[in-house]
């Protein structure tokens, strides 16, 4: 009788508390998602109406910075993909003893707070810093090209942000590969570029798996990285839902949005999985 | 004869080929130092400009100076900052530490009805952008009448450590060798004594990691932090509201002096865990 309760009596005081503030939450936010002003109330004073509308109004109005939202997310984790995968391939069949100190080293430019380093990027591509006046020298940017306040410092803010998540799972699923397994491939005559597509890469699946979704799901709810690399014409979808919450107090359709968001992350996480067909993720 | 052929053989291969057979053979090794290096610029750069003598706006660099290290609350606002990030990490670290720690017991180690449906709801937080999460439970405190500020801020960390704190002890727990265990009740130990003394302190470097991963997530979250904390200011949000007329150089020296604290505690625990293992 005490074995079986055991477990649920070990849960109860963390899913309590999950149930309260994070279940509890999210359909209290369904809710305000379909309430519209209450007629002559005051900033912020909203009813229940069941105004299902709301979320087209919410999506047709901003779909633009939702576009944006999905896209600036898959470039970042297409780049960071490119840019980890060589990197965690490296640290766990080239590393030799240092391979701890390496881990290390990628997780330890989180320590310096993400917001001082994103700032730290606005002001090294910026104006005053190196790299635009010395990219100007050689002409290979013109005169009047900027690099911050652009698409372009966005994604590359996303990808430097979220570079660690990616690095991490793959390198966990590139390292537990056999490097016997390797030798095989190359024993029956594959080169190394075959290796890599029928042996490696497969193998490594559930880190690219993991690294994608650790670094999608973030990026696409991001709204630091636009606010302070970006202008007004990169704003994305966390952008909106933060000015509608604090400056322009209209919670219904940040509700609304919030909620689009979430749906349509969960299903194409869902599609994404289905997909790659990786089982055991968590 | 064989003399002549080394001879022959060695001064042939031209400099660019030999350069480019290096290249080749460690190409990987040099993409790991570009990589690195790229991951490191901006700690770089925030670690000189906490040198910078620039008074209040740290933009262009103007000197050389100590003052920055030797007076981290030389801009008051910063220290206070600081502070309410450090007493929230904590409350919200042991929290979630003990609530998480519990959880991953039970899935680890308990087959229970309900437990994909338990793993699932483990995995929704992390699924959850932040600010979905930091939204909605800004509009539950708004709807209960509860003001934002230091406790609401410290249960919206709770809830994003918790799942994390899951993953890290369960993976750990996994990797135990249950012949352990099984030994230990073998030498008449009852359940709670082999729990006591051989599975906690086998688990219990997952449970230091997950803290220190949660310490970290709570202290560096500012999105969350931003919709629940009212007009209680943390050291992301000093950071975030000061960046658009420059911030204090002290904000630097605090941003390097974390940076070199936790890469000491990360290297001390590594070298403790060496020193076990021998």
């Amino acid at each position: 009788m005490r074995k079986i309760r055991t477990p649920y009596l070990l849960l109860l005081p963390g899913f309590g508390f999950l149930f309260t503030f994070f279940i509890l939450p999210i359909i209290n936010l369904a809710q305000t998602s379909t309430q519209t002003k209450i007629v002559g109330g005051d900033t912020g004073q909203y009813e229940q109406t069941l105004r299902f509308a709301n979320y087209l109004d919410a999506f047709v109005e901003n779909k633009e910075q939702f576009g944006r939202s999905f896209l600036y997310a898959l470039l970042a984790t297409v780049l960071a993909l490119a840019i980890a995968y060589p990197l965690a391939y490296a640290i766990a069949f080239k590393s030799g003893k240092y391979k701890n100190v390496l881990l290390v080293l990628v997780v330890a430019p989180f320590f310096t707070s993400f917001l001082l380093r994103t700032i730290a990027w606005k002001q090294i591509l910026g104006e005053e810093g190196f790299v635009v006046p010395t990219l100007r020298t050689f002409g290979i940017i013109s005169e009047s090209t900027t690099l911050t306040s652009t698409s372009f410092a966005v994604v590359m803010g996303m990808t430097y942000n979220f570079l660690p998540f990616m690095t991490l799972p793959l390198f966990a699923s590139i390292d537990r590969i056999d490097p016997r397994t390797l030798e095989a491939s190359g024993d029956l005559y594959a080169n190394g570029y075959t290796t890599f597509r029928k042996v490696t890469l497969p193998l490594s699946m559930p880190g690219v798996v993991a690294g994608t979704l650790l670094t999608f799901i973030p990026a696409a709810g991001d709204y630091v990285n636009a606010a302070i690399l970006g202008n007004p014409n990169t704003k994305m979808l966390g952008n909106v839902i933060e000015s509608r919450y604090f400056k322009i107090v209209d919670y219904p359709t940040a509700a609304a949005l919030s909620f689009t968001l979430m749906a349509a992350i969960l299903i194409l996480v869902t599609l994404y999985i289905r997909k790659a067909g990786t089982e055991e993720l968590v | 004869m064989s003399q002549k052929i080394k001879d022959a053989t060695i001064p042939t291969i031209p400099i660019g080929a030999r350069i480019q057979r290096w290249v080749g053979r460690n190409l990987l090794k040099i993409y790991a130092f570009i990589a690195f290096t790229y991951l490191f610029i901006p700690v770089a750069y925030t670690f000189a400009f906490s040198f910078n003598d620039s008074g209040k706006s740290n933009l262009i660099w103007k000197g050389f100076t100590l003052n920055n290290w030797k007076n981290p609350c030389g801009a008051p606002e910063v220290c206070n900052a600081l502070g309410n990030s450090i007493k929230i990490g904590l409350i919200a670290t042991i929290f979630s530490t003990i609530l998480g720690t519990m959880i991953a017991f039970a899935i680890g180690r308990h087959k229970f009805k309900g437990r994909s449906t338990s793993n699932l709801l483990i995995f929704l937080p992390m699924a959850t952008p932040e600010i979905v999460m930091g939204a909605s439970l800004l509009s539950l405190f708004l709807v209960l009448g509860i003001n934002p500020g230091f406790w609401p801020t410290v249960i919206a960390h709770v809830v994003f450590c918790i799942s994390f704190v899951v993953v890290t002890v369960k993976a750990r727990i996994a990797s135990l060798d249950p012949r352990l265990e099984q030994a230990a009740m073998d030498l008449y130990a009852n359940e709670f004594e082999t729990f006591r003394r051989v599975t906690l302190p086998l688990v219990a470097p997952g449970i230091a990691g997950a803290a220190l991963l949660a310490f970290s997530l709570s202290f560096d979250d500012f999105i969350i932090t931003n919709f629940n904390s009212g007009t209680l200011t943390t050291f992301p949000k000093f950071v975030y509201v000061s960046a658009a007329r420059g911030i204090p150089a002290q904000a630097n020296v605090i941003g390097s002096a974390m940076f070199f604290l936790a890469l000491a505690i990360v290297i001390v625990g590594q070298l403790a865990n060496r020193r076990k293992v021998r």
